[in-house]
């Protein structure tokens, strides 16, 4: 079954806060899903789908539909990590196929700034063995970086270059955290975190969220907005599964981005802009290889000379910034990306990045440790009317 | 200077607490499959790679080779090295080398076991060079 035109993105907004101390992290997924059905020309009352991930308060879903006062007939409360609403669209997408919706509501929110993480949930199995090792996500994507390094060559400079084109389209942004163009050598000078990675090949921490609305054709047909619809998508965990034949040089990635192109029916090759996970820049440089923009261990040409920058390079990508220049509310960039890739194929870009004529897009992210376990989704949407 | 403090012990449950009742005498256990010949770690009850159950747990030789390694600068410690080790029984850990001087180290490089000890419960099974 193809999954083309059976469902409509026709809502998707980012909040412009990238610090929030005086509102609830509820509040800033109603304002995130009011703001999106606004953008959508529809209210909290024709939602009949809901969608979340692990930054949602509460119990599942439960909670947030009782506290937004939405009354769906189905949702999800998946959680994969960053890249869940990168999964969500895809997921909201076969269910408004399958009829099971017909406007799916997906919010994300948080405040790491002022509100620490709260987990609560059972000690994992790896707990014991792991949790004592340290290094948080910087030591966890640094063993990534050091081992593509030292099969591929890569260096230092080169993944400097994807920090720099994420500045250079984050100047364009009145609401990215960092606004100001780097070089290379801003980046190799900046304090040393975890190996090859320092701190500017990190992304920003903010507070902050986005919400999206799908919907299904006839829906569609009724609102006046741009036709933006979810053609394929993907989805993969891949971790040590007991540690033989350890791999940090590629990603889930190389299982969602095939899997979301077939369903598509397209190949990197027509992709026109993408939105790629930026919680580092050694992630970037893996799903760039993992979803055959390159050939893998060829990431670190590819991104050189400035190879992401909008108007110049092989592929635009993170036209708002990033994550690595703009916004990662809650420590999840996915939401983020889906919406940028939005806005790039309904025209909405700012003019300085715009992709000239956007029509096929894609979004792929990762969730959890790439040195430990991790999911990764990819998404591929199209402008159609 | 000040004093280095202990980590705090491991987490355990009930399927982990032989592997660190083990690590407490020294030894460090990796799963084997007696239905399909795989190793595994960290040990399991069940085979990762077979689904089976006939998985006992034997003490590895404690040597192997480095993966992969970053120096990190801020820990509670002060700065560490974590790497994933390549045990000589096939498996890869994660762990922290220590006891070296980390602008020597690197890939590839030997190293052996040595256990470090943690605020009164059993120790972590860390690395250094061999």
């Amino acid at each position: 079954m193809s999954l083309r035109n059976k469902a409509f993105v026709a809502g998707a907004w980012e909040h412009p806060t990238r610090n929030a101390p005086d509102v609830s992290t509820p509040e800033l997924h109603a304002q995130c899903a009011v703001g999106a059905l606004a953008d959508a020309g529809l209210t909290l009352k024709d939602v009949d789908g809901y969608f979340c991930a692990g930054d949602a308060p509460g119990f599942g879903a439960i909670s947030m539909v009782d506290y937004l006062g939405v009354d769906p007939r189905h949702f999800d409360s998946t959680e994969m990590g960053g890249c869940t609403y990168i999964a969500h669209v895809t997921r909201a997408a076969h269910a408004i196929a399958a009829g099971r919706c017909s406007v799916a509501l997906v919010t994300m929110a948080g405040r790491p700034r002022n509100e620490p993480f709260r987990g609560g949930r059972p000690s994992a199995p790896e707990g014991g063995f792991e949790n004592w090792i340290g290094g948080a996500m910087p030591g966890s994507y640094g063993l990534a970086a050091a081992r593509h390094m030292h099969e591929y060559g890569t260096t230092s400079e080169q993944l400097a270059w994807i920090k720099v084109a994420a500045s250079h389209h984050a100047q364009h942004n009145p609401h990215a955290l960092l606004r100001d163009v780097v070089s290379v050598e801003d980046v190799l000078a900046a304090r040393r975190i975890a190996g090859p990675l320092g701190l500017l090949d990190c992304c920003v921490v903010t507070d902050g969220g986005g919400a999206l609305v799908l919907v299904s054709p006839e829906v569609a047909k009724s609102l006046n907005r741009p036709l933006v619809t979810v053609s394929g998508g993907g989805e993969a965990i891949k971790g040590p599964r007991g540690g033989a034949g350890l791999d940090l040089t590629t990603t889930a990635a190389a299982r969602s981005g095939p899997a979301a192109f077939a369903e598509a029916g397209c190949a990197p090759a027509d992709i026109q802009y993408a939105s790629v996970y930026d919680s580092f820049t050694i992630t970037v440089l893996l799903q760039l290889e993992d979803l055959g923009f390159c050939a893998k261990g060829a990431g670190g040409k590819f991104v050189a000379d400035g190879g992401l920058i909008s108007g110049q390079g092989h592929l635009p990508f993170n036209t708002d910034g990033g994550g690595l220049c703009s916004n990662h509310p809650s420590n999840r960039g996915g939401m983020t990306k889906v919406i940028e890739a939005v806005r790039q194929l309904r025209g909405e870009a700012h003019p300085a990045v715009q992709v000239p004529d956007c029509s096929l897009a894609l979004a792929t992210g990762i969730g959890g440790s790439l040195g430990q376990r991790h999911a990764a989704a990819t998404v591929i949407m199209e402008r159609v009317g | 200077m000040s004093e280095k403090t202990l980590p705090k012990p491991p987490e355990t449950n009930p399927e982990s607490a032989p592997f660190w009742a083990a690590a407490s005498e020294g030894t460090l256990l990796v799963g084997h499959c007696n239905a399909c010949g795989l190793p595994h770690y960290y040990p399991r009850h069940h085979c990762p790679s077979c689904g089976s159950a006939d998985v006992e747990w034997r003490a590895a030789k404690g040597t192997g080779e480095i993966y992969t390694f970053v120096n990190v600068a801020r820990g509670p410690n002060g700065p560490f090295t974590m790497a994933y080790v390549t045990l000589d029984e096939g498996v890869n850990m994660i762990t922290h080398i220590v006891d070296a001087d980390p602008a020597a180290l690197a890939i590839g490089q030997r190293v052996m076991l040595r256990f470090a000890p943690t605020d009164g419960g059993a120790p972590y099974p860390t690395f250094t060079p061999a």
